[in-house]
């Protein structure tokens, strides 16, 4: 992680109780010649779920992978669960789904969720009943002996946010984890979230679907790489007198002062 | 390094194969259908046989390790697997051992296969103990799965590290020794061959094959191939990143 000297913070603004899950200042990522994000200064709150929300290409899945570590050529603070993004320690508290199903496809399910488990240290005793219940918080348990390959897209994605609930991490860094379900398994799985969040773990959820927003508690709207706003979904309606996000972010979008020269066009990692 | 995690990465590799029934079958009954096939091609000649078929034991497992760990690591760089491992509390060289372990026990079975038809049915004549084919065979297939790994940080595509077979070991296939004796070469060609760890593979095969004992160039190949394999092995731990553009 680089660390340019301690970035002037406004420190009065800060409110001294919990330490933010995730605190972000000046956050700058350059892929080739491009600034991928541009100055961003934000902090999620520890217990919450915060919404990443932006068009595609705006930057999202950067900034998540900046946030778990794996992202190259991040300058500015960042800091995940008090220490620098991807420092080796937070390689088990700090759970990751990227946007396309990272699993194996020539493995069952179960065999999947088996070996990630193992790589999270879960002791071989509790490695099974780790696995089962990350199966059912997915609501998988009647494919779990199915090869991924050969589940739906919509199957496999979720094997891979099961194995993200592995292991019970403290910060769950969620990338598009809702596209392409259908609405009940939607609301299912944002349930889930809530009851993750009510037992203290922070979630960090992008999605370019703006009718989600409405599921989290506060908001980072993020577009061509640059932080638009950062607030709970009411405030944002009534800041700008929106009746929906999606509307606040459209009137955002068009006061906003001037458009930057970059055009990141590239979403997916 | 962590052993349970090293372990664990072997038996996923291992699972992963398991069920592609199709690719076992081919890993282990092509050496043999060879072998086979060489044994009457060389029909009215059982010298060549010999010394052919003993070096073709240790490049067996050297070129099918090395295909099939560039393509599984290249589909593990693609899947988004490897960028998830390695955001997880997984060291570089759990990874790496996990796929050697793993590719070194299949190739065991897969050079005693070939081995003990070999000897046992095509009557291949070695001086040696056919434990030390076996040895060699072994440390060959480490050294393909550490080629292979290393190159698939080079190739964006199977496209592209299909291409890499051609360009890493048909070189070393031409001057190992196995069409004309390494010394009868052209001397930039022969000097060439001397940094190749494949013309030591084969030496060392041939060594077997001609002296009962375990002679001092034998441990001087088996040196060279182990040395190189490790040291391939930490080139290819040093192609993982964490993070990545």
């Amino acid at each position: 992680m680089n660390k340019p000297p301690p970035a002037a913070e406004p420190p009065a603004a800060e409110p001294p109780a919990d330490p933010p899950a995730v605190h972000a200042r000046g956050l700058t990522v350059i892929r080739g010649r491009r600034r991928v994000l541009d100055q961003l200064s934000f902090d999620v709150a520890p217990g919450t779920v915060t919404g990443l929300l932006g068009p595609s290409g705006s930057g999202k899945s950067t900034l998540i992978r900046a946030v778990v570590g794996t992202q190259a050529k991040v300058t500015g603070t960042l800091d995940v669960l008090g220490r620098p993004a991807g420092s080796a320690p937070l390689r088990s508290r700090v759970g990751y789904v990227t946007q396309s199903p990272s699993v194996y496809a020539d493995l069952t399910a179960r065999q999947n969720l088996d070996y990630y488990a193992a790589v999270l240290g879960i002791p071989r005793a509790d490695r099974a009943a780790a696995v089962t219940r990350a199966l059912t918080d997915v609501d998988l348990t009647s494919h779990a002996d199915d090869l991924a390959g050969n589940l739906s897209g919509g199957q496999s994605s979720r094997v891979s946010l099961a194995v993200a609930l592995l292991g019970t991490p403290e910060l769950l860094v969620l990338d598009e984890p809702t596209v392409g379900l259908d609405p009940v398994l939607r609301r299912d799985l944002w349930n889930l979230f809530h009851r993750l969040a009510a037992h203290g773990t922070t979630l960090l959820i992008s999605s370019h679907v703006m009718d989600e927003a409405d599921r989290c508690e506060h908001l980072l709207l993020v577009r061509n790489g640059t932080l638009l706003a950062a607030d709970t979904p009411q405030a944002l309606r009534e800041a700008t007198g929106s009746d929906t996000v999606e509307d606040a972010f459209l009137r955002l979008v068009e006061s906003a002062p001037t458009e930057p020269a970059e055009h990141p066009l590239r979403g997916t990692p | 390094m962590n052993a349970a995690r090293t372990f664990a990465t072997a038996r996923r590799v291992l699972r992963q194969l398991a069920h592609d029934p199709r690719t076992i079958a081919l890993l282990l009954l092509v050496p043999v259908l060879l072998l086979v096939l060489l044994y009457y091609v060389f029909d009215a000649d059982r010298r060549s046989f010999d010394s052919i078929g003993a070096s073709l034991l240790g490049i067996f497992p050297l070129v099918t390790m090395f295909l099939v760990t560039s393509i599984a690591t290249l589909r593990e760089r693609t899947s988004g697997t490897l960028e998830r491992l390695l955001s997880m509390p997984l060291g570089k060289a759990d990874l790496i051992l996990g796929y050697a372990l793993a590719f070194g026990a299949l190739a065991v079975v897969q050079a005693s296969a070939a081995t003990g038809v070999a000897v046992g049915l095509l009557d291949l004549d070695i001086a040696g103990s056919p434990w030390l084919l076996l040895l060699v065979a072994l440390l060959d297939a480490l050294l393909g799965t550490a080629l292979g790994l290393f190159v698939s940080a080079f190739a964006a595509s199977e496209f592209q590290v299909v291409q890499f077979m051609p360009a890493v070991i048909f070189p070393q296939l031409l001057l190992c020794g196995l069409f004309a004796p390494r010394s009868s070469m052209q001397p930039a060609l022969e000097a060439v061959s001397d940094v190749l760890p494949m013309s030591y593979a084969v030496d060392g095969m041939t060594e077997v094959l001609k002296h009962p004992d375990v002679t001092g160039d034998f441990v001087r190949d088996v040196a060279v191939v182990a040395g190189c394999a490790l040291l391939v092995l930490f080139l290819g731990a040093a192609t993982l990143r964490r993070r990545t553009a």
